[in-house]
């Protein structure tokens, strides 16, 4: 890669958020192997600039930028290096997404063990922010299932991690954001899938008690739980929605497995009612991305999920809700949107959220989607789950509504810290480094900087996220 | 050079812009740092004094309460210390949005039968090769980013070659060309460029002007005209208005008749 040997004026690039709610300017670089990563830290080093890892962009904040920096994506770094059909093991570059590597295991009856509302993201982005899916009560974040790791650290060293080898940089560099090294090879278990589909219970639930009751009840029977919450409810209502939960089906309840695990059956289908184009989807959405329409779509959508049923869906259906319209997040306009996720314990969820979604519709700025899961708490050093549950808001951002909105998530940091609650990294773009150090702890903080300062003594990682969170 | 802390991160809900001016220790260049800062911008201020720069930077990060303005001393003549500085500043405020283009002398002959080709090239060299140094590299850098905005201060007495003092009419002619081809080389990109054409503005270059200087205005009056041009992205101001008819008549006045004036 000769680009690497210079800094060219060519390769600044304005990066977004996924939100398209932050840009940075970057200067680019597409390693395709891991020696060339250490060529970019040589010029980093040489150049006194700063690096970010970046796989697929899709983090709704400043995690995957690096204003005025060198971006290092890792985009073209996307093999699969090996994959066992009899064991269940993959082993990946940091580049393969989520996509990928579901189209490759499912036809053999494997699925990833957790997985994002998009199929769009990397695994070294999924490592890095140690994400979860709908099943986090169960199988806890995506670090839990990776074997071992290969990392490329500033120094040029190249380690090796397995959660008894170099233990502490396992626990760290998984959730770590990309701020101890590279992950160079990932390798991973997969989970047995016995069918192409699942077994789908959906409910209504129609305030926040039974909400939350209803996570709570359901994850210990069910393989994946996941509540939609119509934010813009108000008074006794808030809360209202509708819980999917559902199970992987065991093997003798699906005749046709072998069909059904065709990857063909797997897609999303590309028109909806067969004709309408759903590329297109997003520029219809727009106008009804304003606070009253919102409240209408939510309100139509409560009202169609009134009915309880249970139903088969194929397992891309069901897990990447994110995907189903291509670009929806552009149908927030110009000023893009942002997401707030709280993790909260089970004891306090209910109070706070209740006083947080008024508080939003007192300021008028109710969130336009919400999405509430049940989690369990785990050992990574970074960890935002907890014994609890987590509620995600979707902001839309305005010239008009920023300094309002800032001032009412600053609240709710307050609100949510009080309750004991937790944030998680990939999502919040507006954590402050007091509201980091309160939730994570000083010791924490202090160790995570210990391991840094031994993996990267010249602190060439940095992203803009780093800059806000931990200096 | 620059020992201040890292400036406020941008956030979606905070998202702060980044600019750079150089030529800001007086005048125009520091009456628009104050106004910039005060709307938000985080700026790298460059000129060549440094008393006068860190002044400027005191001052607004004063009047802001935060660190909004860093100083960079620097001397535009230096071309081969712009493109290293651009991608240091770049590092340091974490990205860029605009940058102003104000440094410029003004040496007047001292007459209309004298000349004095040291002035002349050092007036080439500052305004004209000075700028292209600098929008050379951030032309480049804003195209590739597909946004941003370029400020030029060029002037009025770029419209016309008159017989007062040849080298500046020169030098601000070649920059306001340099500027409109910029422009038509990087509105396609998504790059706002404007040109400034201020008449006689109330700073210390005004002591160059020879003869009477109307419709002066103050450099506050100049920069709330830029400022408003900046935010509608337009292509060309004068500040004040009225001159863009006044040259519009001198750039129209046929030479048979010019050449014979002595203005």
């Amino acid at each position: 890669m000769e680009a690497n040997t210079t800094l060219s004026l060519n390769s600044f690039t304005q990066l977004e958020n996924f939100g398209h709610s932050l840009r940075a300017p970057s200067y680019r670089f597409h390693p395709t192997r891991a020696e060339e990563i250490f060529e970019v830290f040589c010029l980093a080093e040489k150049m006194g600039l700063s690096v970010t890892a970046r796989g697929a962009g899709k983090s709704y904040n400043d995690a995957a930028l690096n204003g005025g920096g060198i971006l290092l994506d890792l985009s073209a770094m996307n093999q699969i290096l090996e994959w066992d059909p009899a064991s269940g093991l993959v082993r990946c570059e940091p580049g393969v997404t989520l996509e990928q590597l579901w189209q490759r295991v499912e036809p053999s009856g494997w699925w990833p063990p957790v997985v994002s509302g998009t199929m769009k993201t990397t695994l070294g982005g999924c490592l890095a922010a140690n994400i979860h899916g709908k099943n986090n009560f169960q199988k806890g974040p995506i670090g839990e299932h990776v074997l071992e790791f290969t990392a490329m650290l500033p120094t040029g060293e190249q380690i090796t991690c397995t959660p008894e080898k170099n233990a502490d940089l396992f626990y760290a560099m998984i959730s770590g954001l990309g701020m101890l090294g590279i992950f160079t090879s990932i390798t991973m278990k997969m989970k047995r899938i016995h069918s192409g589909l699942m077994s789908v219970d959906a409910f209504p639930v129609h305030n926040l008690n039974q909400h939350l009751r209803a996570l709570l009840d359901n994850a210990p029977t069910h393989d994946y739980v996941v509540g939609w919450m119509d934010t813009t409810a108000g008074g006794k209502n808030i809360g209202r929605g509708q819980i999917h939960a559902s199970n992987n089906l065991k093997e003798v309840e699906d005749p046709n497995a072998q069909e059904t695990m065709r990857l063909e059956n797997q897609t999303l289908p590309p028109r909806i009612f067969g004709v309408f184009p759903k590329s297109l989807l997003h520029y219809f959405m727009s106008p009804f991305m304003i606070n009253i329409g919102v409240w209408g779509v939510n309100t139509a959508k409560y009202v169609a999920s009134l009915r309880t049923h249970t139903f088969r869906q194929s397992h891309a259906a069901f897990h990447f809700l994110l995907d189903y319209v291509p670009n929806w997040e552009l149908a927030y306009g110009r000023g893009g949107l942002i997401q707030y996720q709280s993790f909260l314990p089970k004891e306090t969820a209910e109070e706070t959220w209740r006083a947080m979604i008024a508080l939003s519709h007192r300021n008028r700025l109710p969130s336009y989607l919400g999405v509430t899961k049940r989690h369990r708490p785990d050992k990574f050093l970074l960890t935002h789950a907890l014994d609890g549950f987590s509620l995600a808001m979707d902001f839309k951002v305005t010239d008009g509504t920023r300094a309002k909105l800032s001032q009412m998530l600053q609240e709710f940091d307050r609100m949510v810290l009080k309750a004991g609650g937790r944030f998680y990294f990939a999502k919040n773009s507006e954590t402050s480094a007091e509201a980091a150090r309160a939730f994570l702890g000083e010791e924490t903080i202090l160790k995570f900087k210990e391991l840094k300062k031994r993996c990267d003594p010249s602190n060439l990682l940095e992203s803009d996220l780093f800059r806000r969170v931990f200096e | 050079m620059s020992n201040y802390p890292k400036p406020v991160a941008a956030t979606p809900l905070n998202p702060r812009r980044r600019g750079i001016i150089i030529g800001a220790s007086d005048g125009i260049g520091a009456a628009l740092a104050q106004r910039l800062a005060h709307e938000g911008y985080t700026l790298a201020l460059l000129a060549r004094r440094q008393e006068k720069l860190e002044v400027i930077c005191e001052q607004i990060n004063r009047k802001t309460g935060e660190y909004c303005a860093r100083a960079y001393v620097h001397d535009v003549a230096d071309y081969e210390k712009a493109p290293e500085l651009l991608r240091r500043i770049v590092a340091d405020l974490g990205g860029l949005d605009l940058v102003v283009f104000v440094a410029g002398v003004n040496y007047p002959p001292g007459g209309i039968d004298k000349y004095n080709f040291e002035n002349d090239r050092r007036m080439v060299e500052i305004n004209l090769i000075g700028a292209m140094a600098w929008l050379s590299r951030v032309g480049e850098m804003f195209q590739s980013a597909k946004a941003g905005q370029i400020v030029g201060i060029s002037s009025v007495a770029g419209d016309r070659g008159r017989v007062g003092n040849p080298g500046y009419n020169t030098s601000k002619a070649g920059l306001s060309t340099y500027l409109e081809a910029l422009r038509n080389r990087l509105t396609r990109h998504g790059v706002n460029v404007l040109t400034v054409k201020p008449g006689f503005v109330e700073t210390a270059m005004i002591q160059a002007a020879q003869g009477p200087t109307p419709f002066m205005i103050t450099t506050e009056k100049a920069v709330d005209d830029i400022w408003k041009a900046m935010q509608k992205r337009r292509q060309v101001v004068y500040t004040p208005p009225i001159w863009r008819w006044i040259m519009l008549a001198i750039q129209h006045t046929p030479s048979f008749i010019f050449r014979r004036l002595s203005f």
